[in-house]
């Protein structure tokens, strides 16, 4: 019985097998579009906008000085997004990485300019405390089962108090120690832009026909030559592009060279290590994740403590391109812009699902809403209600997505 | 014929409440075992004490024909015991791939070692020949699961129990909320792993279904082993009146007024 009803399978499954890639490939794209899925392509759209808005009502917003500037004002901000692209895909938040940037830069600035630490050690001490305060945290979390949400927002008020207390009478430090001011002070021109733009692409060109040999080894269907031609082209159209406006004005930042880095290790790893697939699977499904023996309150620590450290790194840029660190360090709106960015750029605040590449575009979109307004002189009123709308916007769409999700699930 | 997974004289109680008491349990290799009884029967129990989330009180364990100690869902997955869990317990916002491997994720040899990167080439390799062997259809392996339909998200949360080399499958209402075609998709499923030679234990509501696909029917009732019924020798009324307890005499009513 059992060889008779084996036997006629294997035929439709070949025959269903020709004929589902087919509609899949064909409506893939529209349907995941509908769904709010490539965010990414979305928010290119957005950006692109965005950019043609600013350009028709000033003409300076498109010119190499503004765009190095740009560059530089999202560099400390995408950095703490990387942070928060990691809390929100395991479906937590961390409402301290805004207070925790401006403390670790603090006590750093602290050390390095009235203890005399060199700058490598200070700037280790920043990351150090902020890992500190990421272990504490997370580990509140998952010890008591209290919400994510409560505990930072305890952590943001405070660490707001540590960090009066680490900047002390004066309320201020400034910055001199040369290596930190050269963080956002270092700008590359000419060749060493172009060789830097040239190592970017030579890398992806390989890691792309690394991972085509591959699947072609173990026999899977890979991406075709054309397509991983047209891949490389994309990536390197962007790279040498970016550096040829920026060469135009001071060159390439240094800040913005560390930020992009920070944003392809991280993206390396919550696509393709164990770890970063635990997390996603921690924010899919914590309990699917536990069963499959997961230690889902390690990674939370873990990424929490990730979280906090990538705040620490951030606030040290913004120390160094702003020379000083002082009461209001981390505090006003960098929480909320940090967290903004990612989301606009379609990373869900539900958990598993957003790319660290949105803690990059989202900060792109968001830094020249707010350069292009200060360039047309907005006041702050409408600064303010125009960013807040387009969040909200952003969140009402990643909000419908999972509806719709959730409807097309359960048929 | 030893069996696979045998639990002899199994008693569970929860407070006041005796879920099971004394029960004998097994299933044999490439033997499909239906396991029914009313709701509060001990169904779930009994499973739970199979797949070591609950330690039972009494009885003994027995795995390949020797005692075995299970002391949490640990052990069992270990001998080889997977459980298919009625929620199915899939993560929604990954693939087929990265489901069937969650928990197991293959790291690249080589150099790409020291980056700790997955290979996934070789998981996706192993996922389409599982997926084949079983003749399950997937639009694709790289197909978010939150959008594969019901009978493929039951195939895939079966086929993953496969992925750690288990030898019993145990299956939790693997056809409620399944329409018509679904269910026959699972069903023909559950007969390919029996032909694999796998021991499987389906518990199930719907009789139509376990009629259709079990070779014996473990039918429980108020915490006790009310029969064993070969599928040839038994009809459809004999298991329902071993269910609900028609036939039986006044020792199980008195039972039953003590609960």
């Amino acid at each position: 019985m059992s060889t008779a009803a084996a036997a006629p399978e294997p035929d439709t499954r070949t025959a269903d097998a020709e004929r589902e890639p087919a509609r899949e490939g064909r409506f893939a794209v529209l349907q995941r579009v509908a769904q709010g899925e490539l965010g990414s392509l979305r928010v290119l759209i957005g950006l692109i906008l965005i950019w043609a808005i600013f350009t028709i009502a000033n003409d300076r917003f498109l010119t190499a000085t503004n765009l190095v500037n740009l560059s530089l004002q999202i560099a400390a901000t995408g950095m703490i997004s990387i942070g928060v692209v990691l809390v929100l895909l395991l479906g937590e938040i961390d409402l301290s990485v805004g207070i925790v940037s401006g403390l670790c830069a603090a006590i750093m600035a602290v050390l390095v300019e009235q203890h005399g630490w060199a700058a490598v050690p200070g700037i280790a001490a920043g990351v150090v405390a902020g890992a500190a305060i990421g272990l504490f945290q997370g580990s509140i979390v998952t010890r008591f089962g209290i919400p994510s949400f409560v505990v930072t927002l305890a952590g943001l008020i405070g660490w707001q108090g540590a960090l009066l207390l680490v900047l002390g009478e004066t309320g201020t430090v400034n910055i001199t120690n040369p290596a930190i001011v050269d963080l956002a002070g270092t700008f590359y021109s000419g060749a060493t832009a172009w060789i830097i733009a040239a190592v970017v692409v030579a890398a992806f060109a390989l890691s792309s026909l690394d991972a085509r040999r591959r699947r072609l080894r173990a026999g899977l269907v890979a991406a075709t030559p054309p397509v991983v031609a047209v891949r490389v082209a994309a990536v390197a159209l962007v790279s040498f592009g970016v550096v040829a406006v920026l060469d135009q004005d001071r060159g390439l930042p240094l800040a913005l060279v560390i930020l992009i880095a920070f944003v392809v290790v991280f993206d390396y790893v919550v696509r393709r290590t164990r770890f970063g697939r635990h997390v996603l699977a921690v924010g899919g499904n914590a309990e699917a994740a536990r069963r499959a023996g997961i230690r889902v309150n390690r990674v939370r620590i873990t990424v929490f403590v990730l979280a906090s450290s990538l705040a620490a790194c951030g606030g040290i840029l913004f120390a160094s391109r702003l020379l000083a660190v002082n009461q209001s360090s981390g505090g006003s709106d960098l929480l909320l812009l940090a967290i903004a960015g990612p989301v606009i750029a379609g990373t869900s605040l539900f958990g598993g699902r957003g790319t660290v590449w949105s803690a990059l575009l989202g900060g792109l979109v968001i830094g020249s809403i707010s350069n292009g307004m200060d360039l047309l002189a907005l006041p702050s009123s409408t600064k303010y209600m125009v960013t807040g709308g387009v969040l909200l916007a952003a969140v009402v769409v990643d909000a419908a997505a999972r509806q719709r999700r959730q409807r097309a699930g359960r048929v | 014929m030893t069996p696979l997974l045998a639990l002899h004289g199994v008693s569970k109680r929860f407070g006041a409440v005796q879920a099971l008491s004394g029960v004998d349990f097994d299933v044999r290799a490439g033997e499909v075992v239906g396991l029914v009884g009313d709701n509060g029967a001990g169904k779930s129990t009994l499973v739970k004490v199979m797949s070591g989330i609950y330690l039972a009180d009494q009885g003994e364990y027995r795995f390949d024909g020797s005692a075995r100690h299970v002391r949490g869902p640990q052990d069992a997955t270990a001998l080889g015991v997977a459980t298919v869990y009625q929620d199915l317990a899939l993560c929604d916002n990954l693939d087929v791939v990265a489901n069937l491997f969650i928990g197991h994720e293959e790291l690249s040899g080589g150099p790409a070692r020291a980056l700790r990167s997955l290979d996934e080439a070789s998981m996706e390799k192993q996922a389409a020949e599982l997926l084949k062997t079983l003749t399950v259809r997937l639009p694709s392996v790289r197909q978010e699961v939150g959008l594969l339909s019901g009978g493929q998200r039951q195939s895939v949360a079966i086929a993953r129990s496969l992925i750690g080399e288990a030898k019993v499958v145990l299956l939790d209402e693997p056809t409620a909320a399944l329409g018509v075609a679904q269910t026959a998709q699972v069903l023909a499923l559950i007969k390919r792993l029996r032909e694999q030679g796998l021991g499987v234990v389906v518990i199930s509501h719907n009789l139509a279904d376990v009629f259709e696909v079990v070779d014996r029917i473990f039918v429980l009732r108020l915490g006790r082993k009310a029969g064993v019924y070969e599928v040839g020798d038994t009809s459809r009324e004999e298991i329902v009146s071993a269910i609900t307890g028609a036939e039986f005499g006044q020792g199980e009513n008195g039972r039953e007024r003590e609960r």
